[in-house]
């Protein structure tokens, strides 16, 4: 079992009290069925409430066990600091003069707990049981709400960035056909045009995609799932391919097993098998291959998609499955593309328990291996 | 007016074809001579063979920070060549990257920073402050 630990600081102008309570502590573990790690004590020591205040932003203390009563500037006012600043540091008070009065001012400026003295060792594990949990549940919430929040800023800032740009672009064209820029007739226009429709193209189709995702991402997406072909759906995929393939001069061959079925959604299945094959040929080289090989092995189905391509760095290889992800480079440049491809089939692999791996040399080209288990739902 | 019997070269490096072509065309119209590169490996060797009268940089192309390379480049070639910068930053980060105090002037080679957003048109008005014949 992995440890996290918490330091604690020990306010008191008592040395006995300090040592104590360090020695109850240091020894004590805090474990629950719902958290991964169990938590320890670190313990540290201050005999006034200037000597915390220092310590405080040198060490950085989790919690502080804060003693009211103190020589200088008292527990009250270590706790009010402690709120001015806007320190993260959960605050138990700790006074032999365990007032009612006292108990209520301190956790109304945002101390958690309060323990009279004296305490038995038992009556402060207890109380230190209950904050470590509090602290916990509080950090986990925390992270996740800043994550979640975070991840979806950043979605929408690249989305809005990936439509604006094409959008610029017709909206640029249809000016210089507004003010009559290259000419009179409609000829003069003709590049503008095809330009135009090539962007509003890529608009659809990050569009597309979009859908996909955020399909899959709600579980709204309805599934059916029947024993499916791959490859059969991977020669349906490679033939609506075609017309780009040839473009390219890029030969597709199928090689391993002639038939492999497996019990799946056909729709995600053609999803995958569409993102695969369209990158090995849009980012192959003119004249290269695209081999799809199809094997079992134990009890798992293997589809490998490799082309003789433009390759990917190892560094890109760790970005590649993250959405809006487009690697840039002097050869892919010229080459359009949503950045959802690889998350989205990343996504669905996992309804499958399936994985994804790459290998690739940059310059000789890419395989992108797919492994899904036979006996999943 | 421009002199016709030399016009003025323009430099455009930017990797979106559809913003090359239209700035390109724009220029030309007005009367420039102009040479367009989509990334910063050709436009480096461009710049090493010639000097342009004017350079436009895109900031991210292939690298983030492409157009800074090339501005920083172009201007230990050519001290006295103007550069405009193009950037999405400030829209896109929130951070402004105008080269507005001494500090920054010392390392952002730049002229003129533009935002990505202007239509050609409005760029041409930037550019005549630069080449004035």
């Amino acid at each position: 079992m992995i440890m996290e630990m918490l330091k604690v600081l020990v306010v008191d102008d008592e040395p006995g009290i300090r040592s104590g309570i360090s020695r109850i502590l240091s020894q004590f573990i805090v474990g629950y069925p719902f958290m991964d790690e169990d938590i320890g004590f670190e313990m540290m020591e201050a005999a006034t409430g200037e000597e915390a205040i220092e310590i405080f932003h040198v060490n950085k203390p989790d919690v502080v066990l804060l003693d009211n009563k103190l020589p200088g500037m008292d527990g009250i006012q270590v706790l009010e600091y402690i709120n001015q600043n806007a320190l993260e540091i959960e605050v138990m008070m700790i006074t032999s003069y365990a007032s009612l009065e006292l108990a209520v001012k301190a956790t109304n400026i945002g101390a958690y707990d309060f323990v009279p003295k004296p305490f038995t060792p038992q009556e402060l594990r207890a109380s230190m049981e209950n904050l470590t949990k509090h602290l916990f549940l509080k950090r986990i919430t925390q992270r996740m709400n800043k994550e979640g929040k975070q991840i979806r800023f950043q979605f929408l800032t690249v989305l809005s960035h990936e439509l604006k740009n094409p959008l610029s672009s017709v909206e640029g064209y249809l000016r210089m056909m507004q003010s009559r820029q290259a000419g009179d007739s409609l000829e003069d226009y003709d590049e503008m045009i095809t330009r135009s429709i090539k962007r509003i193209k890529g608009m659809r189709n990050l569009i597309m995609d979009l859908l996909d995702l955020t399909k899959i991402e709600s579980g709204k997406k309805p599934r059916e799932i029947k024993d499916t072909d791959l490859v059969k759906v991977a020669r349906l995929s490679a033939e609506a391919m075609g017309p780009m393939a040839i473009q390219m001069e890029v030969e597709v061959r199928f090689a391993g097993l002639e038939k492999l079925i497996l019990p799946a959604d056909p729709e995600e299945m053609e999803i995958i098998m569409n993102n695969l094959i369209s990158n090995a040929v849009k980012y192959n080289r003119r004249g290269g291959k695209v081999i799809i090989r199809f094997a079992r092995e134990d009890n798992k189905a293997i589809i490998e998609v490799k082309d003789t391509g433009i390759g990917i760095t190892q560094e890109d290889q760790s970005l590649l499955f993250r959405e809006f992800v487009r690697i840039k480079s002097r050869e892919t440049r010229n080459i359009s593309g949503s950045g959802l491809g690889l998350s989205i089939v990343k996504r669905l692999l996992d309804l499958y328990d399936g994985d994804i791996v790459v290998r690739s040399t940059p310059g000789e080209g890419s395989c992108f291996k797919i492994e899904l288990p036979v006996n999943t739902r | 007016m421009i002199n016709k019997d030399k016009k003025p070269r323009i430099l455009i490096a930017d990797d979106d074809p559809d913003f090359l072509f239209q700035l390109g065309f724009v220029l030309r119209k007005a009367g420039y001579e102009v040479d367009v590169f989509d990334n910063q490996v050709d436009t480096s060797k461009y710049l090493e063979a010639h000097r342009p009268d004017l350079a436009i940089f895109d900031l991210m192309m292939e690298r983030d920070d492409s157009g800074f390379v090339l501005a920083y480049h172009a201007k230990k070639l050519y001290p006295k060549l103007p550069v405009i910068l193009l950037t999405a930053v400030t829209a896109e980060t929130g951070r402004d990257f105008k080269p507005g105090n001494q500090e920054s002037k010392r390392w952002i080679k730049a002229d003129l920073y533009l935002e990505k957003g202007l239509h050609p048109d409005e760029i041409i008005a930037y550019v005549r402050q630069f080449i004035k014949s």
